[in-house]
């Protein structure tokens, strides 16, 4: 075990070089809905268990379900009305349990990255060849389904190994070359895009997928009201929007709609996506624009700053 | 670092075809399915779902504590009293709020209560609400792993004797928990249940298939419930009401282009009948059914309403 994962180095966040994006945005903004199956009775994993109760686990189960059923056109719908193309963190394996949902967001342009095959199936415990084996699947699986070359990777139930980043972009450039496989949304350290280190060197950055706005994070482990959580998605707006008039930043909302599609629930999301798509310096991007947008154009110099600051520190 | 290999069948997947991954009940989106008109016009049926718990002092805890159960070592008085409230003072207060707002409530009751509290039972009985069954009492879970024929005999148990003490003929189902075993549903269909409201997967009816025919899955949403709100969200009763307003505001405004919907709560005279509490459930009450489109109905007439319309 490694006492740091070695992915960056420390980049303190004044005084980069500065970012803009399209048409002179401070801000890009992007909406994460994690589309996701999880099985009835998945085969046991000795490091996680995936239920609280034995077989059947009738209230996680159900209520998953429900995303899927009700929830998932709600969200579509309401994004649809804000001009919003989400990038769907995607167990790939709906791609066969329900096309209807990839087919309707294919239609809406939506990107679609990797979030593995099931979200009950965790990475502890595989070996690099079946990890490997796991992501080629979900990569295949996308492109099969949908014609896409996946971008970006969030590993199943943020269930890692020490190689997944490493085991991601190399089965995407197999595949798909400098097209596929060039974004993390498994790094939570920063509120911009940064370069990341992998073993064959390959240009990939992690871009920001806030844990803290995750609807499930705030209602499922931080438990809060519905409005609470609105109102904090205004704020981290307001706060990332003022601080990208300096230098670019990013606002992800990761979402699920078994959460934030309730009807009690979604009334305080529209809100926020209201308020923060009639900012003018909004750019309204997917995860795999801004990573490209900023590979393009500053990952560079973001390369050369961090290792002239590392050199004088 | 351990690295307990994984079996060769955790890369496989048996299951990974079209629709479900069970045979219990079919794969479809809620929007894809013919719009429901309830009557009148109405376009959000108004459940008003009561829990009356018993909570047994010497609870067993098997397979695990039930929410809302003993917490503390034998005798845990306080939280068996306070439940004990509930179905003394708290109840009372409701049938008060319901009878102001012309609510038709729904009570899941456990049996055992029934069986221990003849008066609360004959004041619903003769208020001539429906009842469903809500298990034998809150420590009687059903689980995976059970051993049948204690289940079976549970649920003959339960069944059995409310539909006695009733005079009702019991249709409906809600398990303690919504804590099932893989053949729960198969034994309530078995011994006359018509409809059980465990799964939270929908927000309509829906079929759900056993070896006895199907059973309706009906819509209790958990994630209303005033336990789930206030006592495990460690939400404001104050919030409680305004998320329910929420909700039902978001549903009559579906409910106008995608036919009929359904507001269900799920509430406890244990929470939500307390003094400092209760102005809350009036507040919610009053609103919802101060909407012209809200239809306030029991369970089973709004499964009798949406069986109507699958003609």
């Amino acid at each position: 075990m490694k006492e740091d994962p070695g992915y960056y180095d420390y980049w303190p966040y004044e005084n980069r070089p500065k970012i803009e994006w399209p048409n002179g945005a401070q801000l890009a903004f992007w909406v994460a809905p994690n589309i996701e199956f999880y099985e009835l009775n998945p085969p046991p994993n000795p490091h996680r268990s995936p239920w609280p109760q034995p077989h059947p686990a009738v209230p996680g189960y159900s209520i998953r379900d429900w995303g899927n059923r009700v929830g998932h056109i709600r969200q579509m719908e309401l994004l649809e009305k804000y001009g919003i193309r989400g990038s769907i963190s995607l167990s790939t394996a709906l791609c066969d349990h329900h096309p209807e949902i990839i087919k309707m967001c294919h239609e809406r342009q939506w990107e679609f990255f990797s979030h593995g095959i099931y979200n009950t199936r965790y990475t502890y415990g595989m070996t690099e060849a079946q990890e490997r084996e796991m992501i080629k699947d979900s990569l295949e699986s996308i492109h099969k389904h949908t014609g896409q070359k996946c971008a970006g990777y969030l590993a199943p139930a943020l269930s890692h190994s020490e190689l997944t980043l490493d085991l991601f972009a190399e089965v995407a450039s197999e595949m798909f070359g400098e097209d596929g496989g060039f974004y993390s949304c498994d790094l939570f350290h920063d509120d911009q895009p940064t370069p990341i280190r992998l073993r064959q060197g390959k240009r990939f950055v992690s871009i920001p997928y806030s844990l803290e706005m995750n609807d499930t994070i705030a209602y499922l482990v931080q438990k809060v009201p519905p409005r609470q959580y609105g109102k904090a998605l205004k704020e981290n707006f307001d706060r990332l929007y003022q601080e990208g008039a300096e230098s670019g930043t990013v606002m992800c909302i990761p979402t699920h709609n078994y959460q934030v599609s309730c009807a009690h629930r979604i009334k305080a999301y529209e809100e926020a996506l209201e308020y923060i798509t009639g900012h003018s310096n909004v750019w309204v991007a997917t995860g795999r624009e801004i990573a490209s947008y900023y590979l393009e154009h500053y990952y560079e110099d973001a390369l050369n700053d961090i290792t002239a600051k590392s050199i004088t520190a | 670092m351990s690295h307990s290999e994984l079996d060769k069948d955790y890369l496989q997947y048996p299951q990974r075809t079209y629709g479900m991954d069970h045979d219990r009940y079919d794969w479809s989106m809620l929007k894809d399915r013919p719009k429901i008109n309830w009557p009148q016009g109405k376009g959000v049926a108004f459940w008003v779902n009561v829990g009356l718990q018993f909570f047994p002092l010497n609870q067993k805890g098997i397979p695990f504590k039930v929410p809302g159960g003993m917490t503390k070592p034998y005798p845990d008085l306080r939280h068996y009293s306070l439940r004990d409230y509930g179905n003394r003072v708290g109840i009372y207060r409701f049938l008060k709020t319901f009878d102001k707002y012309d609510i038709k409530p729904t009570f899941a009751v456990n049996t055992k209560l029934a069986e221990r509290t003849p008066y609360l039972l004959n004041k619903i009985k003769d208020r001539g609400d429906e009842m469903i069954c809500h298990g034998y009492h809150m420590d009687t879970l059903h689980y995976g792993g059970q051993d049948p024929d204690e289940e079976a005999e549970l649920i003959k148990r339960a069944l059995d004797s409310l539909r006695e003490l009733s005079g009702q003929s019991i249709n409906g189902w809600l398990s303690p928990a919504k804590s099932e075993s893989a053949t729960t549903p198969d034994l309530l269909a078995a011994h006359g249940i018509s409809y059980f409201c465990d799964w939270v997967n929908d927000e309509m009816p829906y079929p759900f298939r056993t070896p006895q025919g199907h059973l309706t899955a009906m819509p209790l949403s958990t994630e209303l419930e005033d336990y789930h709100i206030i006592l495990h969200n460690q939400h404001s009763a104050e919030s409680w009401a305004e998320q329910v307003c929420d909700a039902c505001d978001f549903l009559i405004k579906e409910s106008s282009t995608e036919g009929g919907r359904i507001l269900s709560i799920n509430i406890h005279p244990w929470v939500l009948g307390q003094p400092h509490r209760i102005a809350q459930l009036e507040k919610a009450l009053e609103y919802v059914t101060s909407k012209s489109e809200v239809w306030p109905a029991y369970a089973g007439e709004i499964l009798t309403a949406w069986k109507d319309n699958q003609a």
